[in-house]
């Protein structure tokens, strides 16, 4: 997968047999152990191995939440009850799943900002990009699907809200919100389907997880500076340099994921979601999940028509929009340097886009009206003209700083200048 | 037109609703925050306190709210001997059958039933009660939780905050009030600044100093009653905390003593090569 030449060389009889027939070990060697890493990869490039964990947490407590959980209105949220006392570590089970959630986009949010500051998504790796994007709109799909299980007063009311947006969508909207739905309003059939698919999209997940792994592995990673990988002095072997790496941010990540889940693991839920749905009793205020906040407040952003388009369609437009524009991402930047540490204007806004992005999280977590709508209209302006405007410009008119001519440099500079040889690729020939 | 028309109203609809939160100031009066004995991460919960508890709930609360997810046997956390389980739960009488002639019948709960309700099901509560199903309280200490505002909900995090329905319940239970000069009140409810959705509720003052007798020389006061129920509902919700709790220790050592392997096994790994 790496793209080089094989390295790998079974050592005992059984290896090379299986070598001829199915080299799957050949494969892993060359994927996790043999495959070239920038020996300048920072902290902010472990967030892929964290979300691979991620994942497999997910499937793996979502399996046995799924064993005792029931899909039917007058079950749910009994048998979620059911899980939380009498079913053996039943409350680990789900304190890790719902927060398991939650820790996820942690990590995607973290994963996608880094690649937006280092300018991953630049040629060659568009497709690796766009797989990325794709993920995580399944995630966010799959995420959606899974907090309306519980059948709480807030996955009933957010479930009704958030599949209302479809119903804003001219001629086809309403059929669609039926679709959704199985009938005219969130209900049983609601229920059964979303289960059915909260289990069956952490696989498609899986699946996008491999082809955007495999997209990895041809193109290489990127670097802080963001140039290319020249010579093998610019490199080091997976293992043991990436996975120790790895590891250790892998450890640190659970020592906050767990803090959460077993001192204060209802935190990033909502008190509502512990009453049972009644479709009869709105809540009196209704709130996403705090990762999709930034979306929700954009969708109420728009509050005026724009032509033939209702404020309602706009708003919707808009939040869809807000994803939509990151599969152009690559294209929307003009900018020939890729990493922002030589950018010195598209750091600066790339800062503002992050503190935007906080910032209309917080305002999706606020009620509509007032100077929240003002500010939540002026942070989707940014948000959009970030990429719209700033990023296709910025590229073409910006000077950038002076870069070294190769990674080894880079990090020689760095280090003080010194001609520090390079032990590790040394190591790693005489080993193989 | 129509399908837009519908879509506008449907998220007017949810808009007009969180609007109409923010419109809405309450509690009034912000729940006061209690030093519980569950708090904190070696937290765990008082027996005597909840045995307390358990006898408010009994004598007061019972008779309109259910305690639908808490089985007799549970008690057994609260430092209840089987015989005294057994006995208590004898007490109570629950629906069962049918039997061989296809009739239901009454028969004494036993251990692994679960708290009957109050009331045969929600219409006959709410037309028992002015038209206001009292809800049943198993889950009450999770299903409260009055805005924290920035910072406080920041500092939550560093604190383990996890007490916001038991300091609101107690807060509530606690503070009922006059309504003040020229307040109208709703007929049939009651003036509470400290409730969570409006200004007065259904639910009467409960408790009044004296009413109940303890028999372990604690205060029988309302401050008291409203803190010990307070508790109880706290462990009725979350049973498990302190499992939970010293669970989350161990985990936090090892995974800090993991770390730290892990991470001097990286600094060696890497010594040889500047990055």
């Amino acid at each position: 997968m790496s793209g080089g030449h094989s390295t790998y060389t079974p050592k005992t009889g059984l290896g090379r047999w299986i070598d001829a027939r199915l080299p799957l070990p050949r494969l892993v060697y060359d994927s996790f152990v043999a495959y070239p890493v920038p020996r300048n990869l920072n902290y902010m490039y472990t967030f892929g191995g964290i979300l691979s964990i991620m994942l497999i947490v997910q499937i793996v407590t979502g399996i046995v939440l799924a064993m005792h959980y029931a899909p039917h209105t007058s079950l749910a949220f009994d048998s979620v009850e059911h899980i939380m006392r009498d079913v053996n570590s039943g409350w680990l089970m789900r304190y890790l799943h719902a927060n398991g959630a939650s820790f996820f986009f942690i990590a995607v949010y973290l994963h996608m900002f880094r690649g937006l500051y280092y300018g991953s998504y630049k040629a060659p790796r568009e497709l690796l990009w766009i797989l990325g994007v794709i993920i995580y709109l399944l995630m966010m799909a799959t995420a959606f699907m899974g907090y309306v299980l519980p059948w709480g007063q807030m996955s009933f009311w957010g479930a009704t809200v958030i599949t209302g947006f479809f119903s804003a969508v001219p001629l086809v909207g309403t059929a669609i919100q039926e679709l959704l739905l199985g009938g005219f309003a969130v209900d049983n059939p609601t229920l059964n389907r979303f289960f059915s698919l909260h289990y069956l999209l952490p696989f498609m997940i899986a699946g996008v997880v491999v082809l955007h792994v495999w997209a990895l592995h041809v193109t290489g990673q990127t670097n802080p500076t963001g140039i290319e990988v020249k010579s093998k002095t610019d490199t080091v072997p997976f293992t043991p340099y990436a996975t120790i790496k790895d590891g250790f941010a892998m450890v640190v990540f659970f020592l906050v994921f767990m803090y959460f889940v077993f001192y204060i693991p209802n935190y990033l839920g909502h008190a509502d979601n512990y009453i049972p749905a009644d479709p009869l009793v709105t809540p009196a205020h209704i709130v996403p999940e705090w990762y999709f906040l930034p979306f929700y407040a954009i969708l109420r952003a728009v509050t005026f028509d724009i032509g033939p388009i209702s404020a309602a369609l706009g708003g919707v437009l808009a939040m869809f929009g807000a994803i939509v524009v990151l599969f152009f991402l690559p294209w929307l930047d003009t900018s020939r340097v890729r990493s922002a540490v030589y950018r010195p204007w598209y750091k600066l806004f790339f800062w503002i886009f992050a503190i935007n992005a906080v910032f209309l999280g917080w305002l999706g977590s606020k009620p509509a009206e007032g100077l929240y709508v003002a500010l939540a209209q002026v942070g989707t302006f940014y948000y959009f003209a970030f990429f719209l405007i700033i990023m296709p410009i910025l590229g073409l008119i910006e000077t950038p700083r002076r870069m070294p001519n190769s990674i080894t440099e880079a990090v020689l500079e760095k280090n003080g200048g010194k001609a520090v040889p390079h032990a590790a690729q040394t190591a790693a020939e005489t080993q193989s | 037109m129509k399908t837009i028309l519908k879509g506008l109203t449907a998220l007017a609809l949810g808009l007009g609703i969180s609007g109409a939160a923010s419109a809405a100031e309450y509690p009034i009066y912000e729940p006061i925050e209690q030093s519980w004995s569950f708090a904190g991460p070696f937290g765990t919960y008082d027996r005597g306190q909840l045995q307390r508890g358990f006898q408010v709930y009994r004598e007061s609360c019972a008779a309109c709210h259910g305690l639908d997810r808490v089985a007799f046997r549970n008690l057994s956390t609260l430092g209840y001997s089987e015989e005294q389980i057994i006995a208590l739960a004898a007490e109570y009488e629950v629906e069962d059958g049918p039997d061989s002639f296809g009739d239901m019948f009454m028969r004494p709960a036993i251990p692994a039933d679960r708290f009957p309700d109050p009331f045969p099901n929600a219409e006959a509560a709410a037309a028992a009660n002015n038209g206001a199903a009292p809800p049943d309280l198993s889950l009450m200490a999770k299903a409260r939780h009055a805005e924290r505002g920035f910072p406080r909900f920041v500092i939550d995090i560093f604190t383990q905050y996890e007490a916001a329905g038991a300091d609101y319940i107690y807060s509530l239970l606690q503070g009922y009030q006059e309504a003040p000069e020229g307040y109208e009140l709703q007929p049939g409810t009651y003036y509470n600044p400290y409730f969570l959705a409006g200004t007065s509720l259904s639910m009467p003052q409960p408790f009044s100093d004296g009413m109940l007798s303890y028999n372990d020389g604690s205060p029988e006061t309302i401050h008291q009653y409203s803190r010990d129920v307070a508790a109880f509902l706290m462990w009725t919700a979350e049973p498990h905390l302190e499992a939970r709790k010293q669970t989350g220790f161990v985990v936090m050592i090892f995974l800090l003593l993991f770390g730290g392997l892990v991470y001097m096994s990286k600094r060696k790994v890497w010594a040889a090569v500047p990055h």
